[in-house]
Order: C-alpha cells, then sequence, then structure tokens
C-alpha cells in the first residue's frame, strides 16, 4: 500500500463523515462544539455560510449527515446533528451585523431567478453581495417556494421561514412575485448575463384508477393540498382520510389531515413498511400521532356512491425477489380489502415538468424529458441556463438544493469573469494543532457515554390542537450541551509523523478501539486482514505511513477511531499529533475566480 | 500518562474467547507511567495473553513490590487478585500466597530493582524452590522512580541519560535464573509483543518457577545513544534463539514451516509448544549449554532473547512440602481438627 497522501483535501475531509456526506460540506463538528461552548450565535453563522437556512434546516433537514455519523458505528445512535442545528439557530443573538450587506455598487452583470425556493435562494445570496443584480421569479406571492408552501407549520413556524427568507431579501434583489413564467425565451430575451433555473418539481403524481373522475372532489393531489393548507386556502377535512404514498409528504399530509378534523387517518403505502421513503423519524412522528401506516397494499379503485367518494378498495400484495434482485409485488390472493373514507390525498410522487421552457432555445431533455444537467457546474446545454434544486435532478431535498445554488453561483461569477466554469475551485482547507499543553487539547476528548437525546415534543392533544403550534420543543440549553458532548470531533484529525516515532506501541495499546497496527506493509486487502483489529469497512480509508525505522508501516483504520487523542497523549514523542482539520468550501467571489 | 480513562466505548467487532470475554474485559485502570513507557507494553501482552488462554480474570493472583513495574498490576485484569508488598519482598508474599491457594495463577510483576538489587535473595529462594508462578521482570536498568540512576542490571559502559559511564558489573537475571533451577527462562523485549505474548502464554501454563526477564526501555531515563536497554539498541542487537507457538488441547496445527526447523515441546499440563529454531545451535533443553551460550553472546553486546530454557516435567515446592491438594480456605473442621484420637497416637509417637 502507498502511504497516505494527506494533503489531499479529500483524505481528512472523508474522514469528517457528517461533512462529508453533508451536500453543502457543513463544518458539522466544528458548529457543535461552538454550541456546547454556549457560542449559539458563531455556530448559527458556520452554518449559515455553509447551509444558508440552519434554523429552516434545524427542523426539516433530511439529514443525510447523520447516518454517516461515526458515533453510529461505535455504538447505537448517531448524534442528533440536525436538532443541535436547531439549538444554534433558537438561542442565538441578533445576526444581523455578521450579515453580508447589499452591494454598494452593481458589478453590471444580470441574473435572473426563476423560482423563489432554498436553490435560487442560495445562488441571490452568494450573488448579491458581489454587486450582480439579481431578479427573482416567483409564481407564489411570499418567497420561500417549497420551504413555505409544502412543509407544514406545525413542523416549521412561518416566523423561521420569514426571518431566513428575510435576510436574503435583504441583499435587495428584485423580486417579481405572484406572476407565474410561462416562457423561457422570453426571460432570456430581457437580456440577462445567466439564468437559474430554481423552481423545483411542483407536480404531484396522480392516480388514474377506476373512480378517480367520479369522486373527484374527495381527492387531493398531495403537494397541492399541502400548499393551499399553507396559504390558507383550506382549512379542514373530512373525519376519515386515507393517505396514498410512503413518501415525507405523505407524512406531511397524513399529520396535517389530523390537525384539520381528521381523526381516523390512516397511511396505505405499496410497498412494505421499511421500504417506505419517508425518513425513519417522519414515520415515528406520523404513528406518534395515533396514524397506522397499512403496508403492501396496492389501491385497486376509488369508490363511490351518488358521486361522492366512499371510501377505497385495495388487493393486498407480497413482496418477492427475483434472481436479480429486483421486487416484484405479488398478489397474496386474499380478499380485496375495502376501507371507508371521506377523503384521499394522493402523495405518490412529484415530478418535474417544463412545460414553459420552449424546446428550441438550445437546452437539450433526455428521454424522461428532464434537461441534461452537468453535476458539477450546474448548466444545461446552453451554458447561460443553470438548473438547481429538484429543477436539475428530480426530487431530492433542502439541502441539496442549497449545494446546487452554491455551485451554480460559483459557475455564474466564473462565467461572468470569463473564466471557464469546468474548473472548479479548490476548497480552503486549515489544518491545526490542538495541544495547549501535556494532556490538554483545546477540544474535549473526553469521550461522553451518553445515548442520544430524544428532542421533547409538545403534549399530543395541544399539539393537535393547533396547526400553526410547532410540535418539537427544541433541545434546550443543558440537552443541548449534553448532546453537542456526543459529538466525537472527528474533525480533530491524527496526523503521525513517522519519522519522530520509536515504535514504543503505546498508542497501539491505548488506543480503545483497536485503531493502531505496527506490521510489514502489504496490498490493502492482505493489509486490511492483519490489522489488530480487521478493517472490514471498505468506505473507510486505511491511513498508512512508511518510513519507520523498523521498517514497518504504521495502518490506521478511520473508520471506528473516538478521535480521543490518547494515541497523542501516550505518545512520548510527539510522533501523534491531533489536528484539528476545517474545510471551507469554496463559494462564489474572488476565491473562486482564483483558478484559471 | 493521561489524565482520562480509557473510553469504555470498543471496536464493535471484538472478538470475545472461550468466556465470551474481549481484550477491553482484561485491563484495568489506566496506567499513570510516562508516555511510551515500555511497562505498558507488557501489561499490554499480558492482557492480551491471558484473553488468548480465556483466564478467568478473577482466578489470577498478581503480586508486586516496589517501583515503577511494581504499579503496572494495577493497569491490568482489574477483576483480579492483587497485592502490593514491601519492596523486594514480592516472593515471599507470593509464595506464602501459593502455598495458601495453589488453585490460582500467580503472576508476580517487579523490576530490576526490586529484583536484582533489595530483593535479589528473595527472588534467588523463590526460584530455587520452584513456586508455581510466572516471575516477570520488567528491566529497564535504571531506576526510573528516583530520576534514573543506574540499576543492578545495567551493563558496565553503558551511559547515563546525562553521559557517566556505568563502572559496576551486572547481574544477568536469566543467568541467575538458570544456575538458580528455574524451569522456564525465557528473555523478551517490550518492543516486540509476537515474542512475549506467547511466551506468557507459555510461562503461565508451565507448572513450576517461570522466569521471564523482560527488556523495557524507560522512555524519560534509558533511552538515549548510550544506553544498552535502549529502543534502538535493543533492536540493533537483538538476537532471537527461537519464537514460538502455544497450541493447547486439540487445536489444528496449520503453521506450515520448512522441515527441520521446527521442535514441538510437549508440557506437563497437556500444552504444546512449538519452537522454530532461528539459532541452530541453540538447545533450550540443555542448562549448561543455555547459560556457556547466553555469556558468550553477552560478552559481545549481543542481547540474546527467546525461549532460553524449559524444562517439560517441572517440580513444584507442593509436591516438595507434600501440603494438601485443597486451598488452606477450604479447609474444614473436618480436616483440620484430627480428633482425640490422632492426639493420642501423635502423643504416643513421641514418647
Amino acid at each position: 500500500m502507498q502511504a497516505t497522501d494527506i494533503a489531499n483535501p479529500d483524505y481528512f475531509h472523508k474522514v469528517v463523515d457528517c461533512q462529508w456526506a453533508c451536500p453543502a460540506h457543513t463544518p458539522v463538528p466544528e458548529y457543535i462544539r461552538l454550541i456546547a461552548a454556549g457560542r449559539y450565535t458563531d455556530a448559527y453563522m458556520i452554518n449559515w455560510r455553509s447551509n444558508v437556512f440552519p434554523g429552516v434546516l434545524g427542523r426539516t433537514c433530511d439529514r443525510p449527515c447523520e447516518p454517516a455519523c461515526r458515533r453510529g458505528r461505535v455504538e447505537k445512535a448517531p448524534v442528533a446533528i440536525c436538532r443541535l442545528k436547531r439549538v444554534a439557530a433558537d438561542k442565538k443573538d441578533d445576526v444581523r451585523a455578521y450579515l453580508p450587506k447589499p452591494a454598494k455598487q452593481h458589478n453590471g452583470k444580470r441574473v435572473a431567478l426563476i423560482g423563489a425556493g432554498p436553490a435560487s435562494l442560495t445562488v441571490a445570496r452568494d450573488l448579491l453581495p458581489l454587486g450582480y443584480q439579481v431578479t427573482i421569479y416567483e409564481q407564489d406571492p411570499k418567497a420561500g417556494g417549497m420551504i413555505r408552501s409544502q412543509i407544514p407549520r406545525f413542523r416549521l413556524p412561518e416566523s423561521v421561514i420569514d426571518e431566513e427568507v428575510g435576510y436574503i431579501l435583504g441583499l435587495e434583489p428584485e423580486l417579481r412575485l405572484g406572476r407565474r413564467v410561462d416562457s423561457l425565451k422570453a426571460v432570456l430575451a430581457e437580456g440577462y448575463d445567466a439564468v437559474f433555473v430554481g423552481c423545483g418539481a411542483p407536480r404531484g403524481r396522480d392516480l388514474e384508477i377506476s373512480g378517480r373522475k367520479e369522486a373527484a372532489a374527495n381527492i387531493h393531489i398531495g403537494i397541492d393540498w399541502l400548499s393551499s393548507v399553507s396559504f390558507g386556502h383550506v382549512g379542514k377535512i373530512g373525519k376519515r382520510v386515507i393517505v396514498l404514498g410512503g413518501g415525507n409528504t405523505a407524512m406531511d399530509c397524513c399529520r396535517t389531515s389530523r390537525r384539520l378534523g381528521g381523526s381516523d387517518v390512516k397511511v396505505v403505502v405499496r410497498s412494505g413498511f421499511e421500504e417506505m421513503k419517508a425518513s425513519p423519524w417522519e414515520k415515528e412522528d406520523a404513528m406518534h400521532e395515533d396514524i397506522p401506516i397499512l403496508n403492501y397494499m396496492v389501491p385497486k379503485a376509488f369508490l363511490h356512491k351518488n358521486g361522492r367518494l366512499t371510501g377505497m378498495s385495495f388487493e393486498k400484495v407480497r413482496a418477492e425477489y427475483d434472481t436479480k434482485g429486483r421486487r416484484n409485488l405479488v398478489p397474496t390472493g386474499e380478499p380485496d380489502v375495502t376501507i371507508e373514507c371521506d377523503d384521499v390525498l394522493v402523495a405518490v410522487g412529484q415530478e418535474n415538468a417544463f412545460p414553459w421552457i420552449e424546446r428550441d432555445i438550445g437546452i437539450e431533455f433526455d428521454k424522461w424529458n428532464m434537461p441534461k444537467v452537468d453535476a458539477a457546474t450546474m448548466q444545461s446545454t446552453l451554458p447561460k441556463v443553470l438548473f438547481g434544486g429538484d429543477a436539475a435532478f428530480g426530487p431530492k431535498n433542502i439541502i441539496w438544493a442549497v449545494a446546487h445554488g452554491h455551485e451554480a453561483a460559483v459557475s455564474i461569477d466564473r462565467m461572468c469573469a470569463g473564466l471557464n466554469p469546468s474548473q472548479r475551485p479548490a476548497p480552503a482547507v486549515t489544518v491545526m494543532s490542538q495541544k495547549m499543553g501535556i494532556h490538554e487539547w483545546s477540544y474535549d476528548n473526553d469521550v461522553s457515554n451518553d445515548a442520544r437525546y430524544k428532542v421533547p415534543l409538545r403534549p399530543k392533544a395541544e399539539a393537535l390542537g393547533d396547526i400553526k403550534l410547532e410540535v418539537e420543543l427544541g433541545f434546550d440549553a443543558r440537552l443541548g450541551f449534553a448532546e453537542a458532548a456526543r459529538c466525537l470531533n472527528c474533525d480533530v484529525q491524527t496526523v503521525f509523523s513517522a519519522s519522530a516515532c520509536i515504535e514504543c506501541d503505546a498508542c497501539v495499546d491505548i488506543c480503545p478501539m483497536d485503531c493502531i497496527t505496527f506490521a510489514a506493509n502489504g496490498e490493502e486487502k492482505d493489509l486490511r486482514a492483519r490489522l489488530t483489529a480487521p478493517a472490514l469497512n471498505p468506505t473507510q480509508d486505511i491511513y498508512l505511513q512508511t518510513g519507520l525505522k523498523t521498517g514497518r508501516v504504521m495502518a490506521k483504520d478511520e473508520d471506528v477511531c473516538l478521535h480521543c487523542g490518547l494515541c497523542a497523549e501516550r505518545c512520548p514523542t510527539g510522533a501523534w499529533d491531533m489536528q484539528k482539520y476545517l474545510l471551507h468550501t469554496t463559494q462564489a467571489g474572488h476565491a473562486c475566480r482564483s483558478s484559471r | 500518562m493521561t489524565y482520562l480513562n480509557k473510553p469504555v466505548l470498543h471496536h464493535p467487532k471484538l472478538k470475545a474467547n472461550a468466556l465470551g470475554l474481549t481484550h477491553r474485559d482484561y485491563e484495568g485502570k489506566v496506567s499513570t507511567l510516562c508516555a511510551g513507557c515500555g511497562h505498558d507494553s507488557i501489561s499490554a501482552a499480558i492482557i492480551q495473553a491471558c484473553w488468548n488462554l480465556s483466564l478467568e480474570p478473577h482466578r489470577i493472583a498478581k503480586l508486586s513490590g516496589i517501583g515503577c513495574s511494581s504499579k503496572t498490576p494495577d493497569y491490568f485484569l482489574g477483576p483480579a487478585h492483587g497485592f502490593n508488598s514491601v519492596h523486594g519482598r514480592m516472593p515471599s508474599v507470593l509464595t506464602g500466597a501459593n502455598l495458601a491457594n495453589r488453585e490460582l495463577i500467580y503472576l508476580g510483576v517487579s523490576g530490576d530493582g526490586d529484583s536484582a538489587s533489595i530483593g535479589l535473595g528473595q527472588f534467588a529462594h523463590s526460584l530455587r524452590r520452584g513456586v508455581n508462578m510466572l516471575y516477570i521482570v520488567e528491566n529497564n536498568g535504571v531506576y526510573g522512580l528516583t530520576k534514573g540512576q543506574f540499576s543492578a542490571t545495567a551493563d558496565r559502559g553503558s551511559a547515563s541519560k546525562r553521559g557517566v559511564s556505568n563502572s559496576d558489573s551486572p547481574i544477568d537475571m536469566v543467568s541467575l535464573a538458570l544456575q538458580l533451577g528455574a524451569t522456564f527462562i525465557a528473555r523478551s523485549f517490550s518492543g516486540d509483543k509476537t515474542q512475549l505474548v506467547p511466551l506468557i502464554e507459555a510461562a503461565i501454563l508451565h507448572k513450576g518457577a517461570a522466569f521471564i526477564d523482560c527488556i523495557s526501555p524507560c522512555i524519560a531515563f534509558n533511552n538515549h545513544p548510550g544506553s544498552t536497554k535502549s529502543f534502538d539498541y535493543v533492536r540493533a542487537h537483538n538476537e532471537a534463539v527461537n519464537t514460538l507457538d502455544v497450541m493447547i488441547g486439540r487445536e489444528t496445527i496449520t503453521a506450515d514451516y520448512a522441515p527441520g526447523t521446527t521442535r514441538e515441546i510437549v508440557q506437563h499440563d497437556g500444552s504444546t509448544l512449538r519452537l522454530h529454531k532461528l539459532a541452530d545451535d541453540y538447545d533450550p533443553t540443555d542448562r549448561t549449554a543455555a547459560a556457556d551460550y547466553l555469556q558468550r553472546r553477552h560478552a559481545k553486546g549481543e542481547v540474546v532473547t527467546g525461549l532460553l530454557y524449559l524444562d517439560p516435567a517441572p517440580r513444584d515446592l507442593h509436591a516438595g512440602l507434600d501440603t494438601v491438594e485443597t486451598p488452606l480456605n477450604r479447609l474444614g473442621d473436618a480436616e483440620l481438627i484430627p480428633g482425640a484420637k490422632a492426639i493420642e497416637r501423635i502423643n504416643a509417637a513421641l514418647r
């Protein structure tokens, strides 16, 4: 095996599993330490720089960081990263002094953003302080996109949306609200230097089965219905409600129904409970509100009488897997199940729709009628038109939209500077020793043994009584501190210097996770099997250093390292050091233009 | 040292031994010795050996005297019995404990000061009596706790950290042990656990006086260029005469070595020691040849390591004294009170 090149910024970035997994690469351990220190405003600003909507995401993020969290590999549950983000947002002071100010003068470049959702707002935030003149087109009367229209208020209070969207609107983009764009050609005709399409995936899939037309009055498309509720056009629903679909929209639909008069709400999914697309915690929240989730039931017909919906019939199925591991749903042969209901909410998926983009303006579409988008630059085949968020690659989530927004802003900034947007800027990285004294580090290396803390909830009866009442109360300062202490500080890296090592084995002996081995070198596969504890997780790297006196190599399995620093504390020669690795992605601005 | 306790979290795929215990279950408190101390590696080797052998930690008694080495029993086998005795008196306490209860496994942990200076007499007598134990000397050649004066095992001509040369002759504990009649004698190096762990296992299984002289560099005071007990010196002059596999019961023998270079010795308890010969002219069952070999090599400045002498059929102190099998704490009135008739008989015999 070759010695590890730690000068490659990706190497230690990958060790910070949460940050690597975060599409926006938020420096998670860095802000968690600030929360533990009670520096909520600083923690918030770290987040704000990376993910733009910490208060929103701290309540609604899909949390790709948490399944990646190292803590989940060394004990039962990962750190509650998402809800810690909310602690920073809830407890911060007034941050306005730290935010960028509107540009004093324009740079002469004009950018149009279609849709005022998280992707577009991110582009706006990154470009406005640089002097770009930004125009935002939005069909709804207020900016925010799906954050405002589709996420129910009991999960995300409007005040949080207003605050964080407001920070961006404070940078003074030109807003064209309440008007749908129906021709991209017309927008382009206004002579913008770049156009960013961040219009989301605005069309909910329908379910064309028997009775759909006849009972149409009581069958609603999930995302449209949620949007109507959000904007106050819909205020109640029948007592008995069936929600079709197993994604997060379905979970929002059923929980919203419970608050608008639905006392008997059921979720029905075609597949198995485990395969549902909804996040585990969203399923948990729904079941906590007495909503049963019935699985392996395929909708067969909407039942109706005198033009009015009376119920639905379902075919019972089971999953069978073919030789290629593909799943087929096969009827069990049991009689169909009929469930009576007053209303049905259809939340079986979302689609992108671009009827407003002319097909003759140079933007190519693929066979699924999706624009061809470069995953790095976010550009379409018409270079000055960029896509991001759900509009780019189909429905994902807010944090992906934000990440797309940052990348698109970099592309636009480079393009407008006459630079090639395909050349992406390197991240800004600092690596610094955390040693303060013989056994003293500038981080808390005494690993907490606490199990993951639960976020306190409002009592159920109270929560169900008011659709605007936030269910989760959030961690208070004490719980936030205790949960923050669970973070393993994976960004404080174990850095090894072979020339200082005397091979005394002290690090091998003290390591609580048996991560470190001194052995003869070999091929990676062979070496992985020979380590003190075999390295069985191929997604995690082996940190290898050569140049030891005995000719052996130091091999450290990064997989379950607690970053407790005991190797460095026990090292008599300082061959091990704990160094904080802080990575910020490069955003639009002069730094992104430095590589040519 | 570190101020922190070792985190309780451990590798999720940690193997369990026959008792269902992981090696973490054999640990003790976190060490207070200097960072990098060779003694900590020996503690880790003892932990590894006891785990490998699936010994019940609470059936082990660890005894020590005074010194850096004698502090270490606190850092391994937390659930075991422990006795920190007076300086140099560990062998007597161990002998007494062993006489009282022969069912425990006895681990005497000492250093070069504790055993080669103040306790030399005690050391000698415990070996010549054949007490069933593992006596391990963590040998660093200096008095670490009192800031690094030469100990009795420091080689003549070796230098102190301040550059002063040692003018006294060294005591070679292995040669002493050979002469005193120990039945298992080995030397090893704290920086080579591959060699040390099987030696500890074999010594624990040995039913007699087993002695291991383990060179253990003192990072703070004796790991410098003039030292003969430094990592660099020992690595450069280490002459291992053999390496060892320990096989218990009917464990399949899979290792594949060139013919003629291995030798299997069956110990009294049924365990098999498989020796891989590294030095052609070395016979570990010949006591006088071993003594001769060691002296010649030592004169050349080499450090001979490995299993140096083994008597596969050792004699135990209990056999010589014809003591009762049962530990004294389990003897009841029936066994302890001979009764009036027996007393009469004894009295009659003395008249």
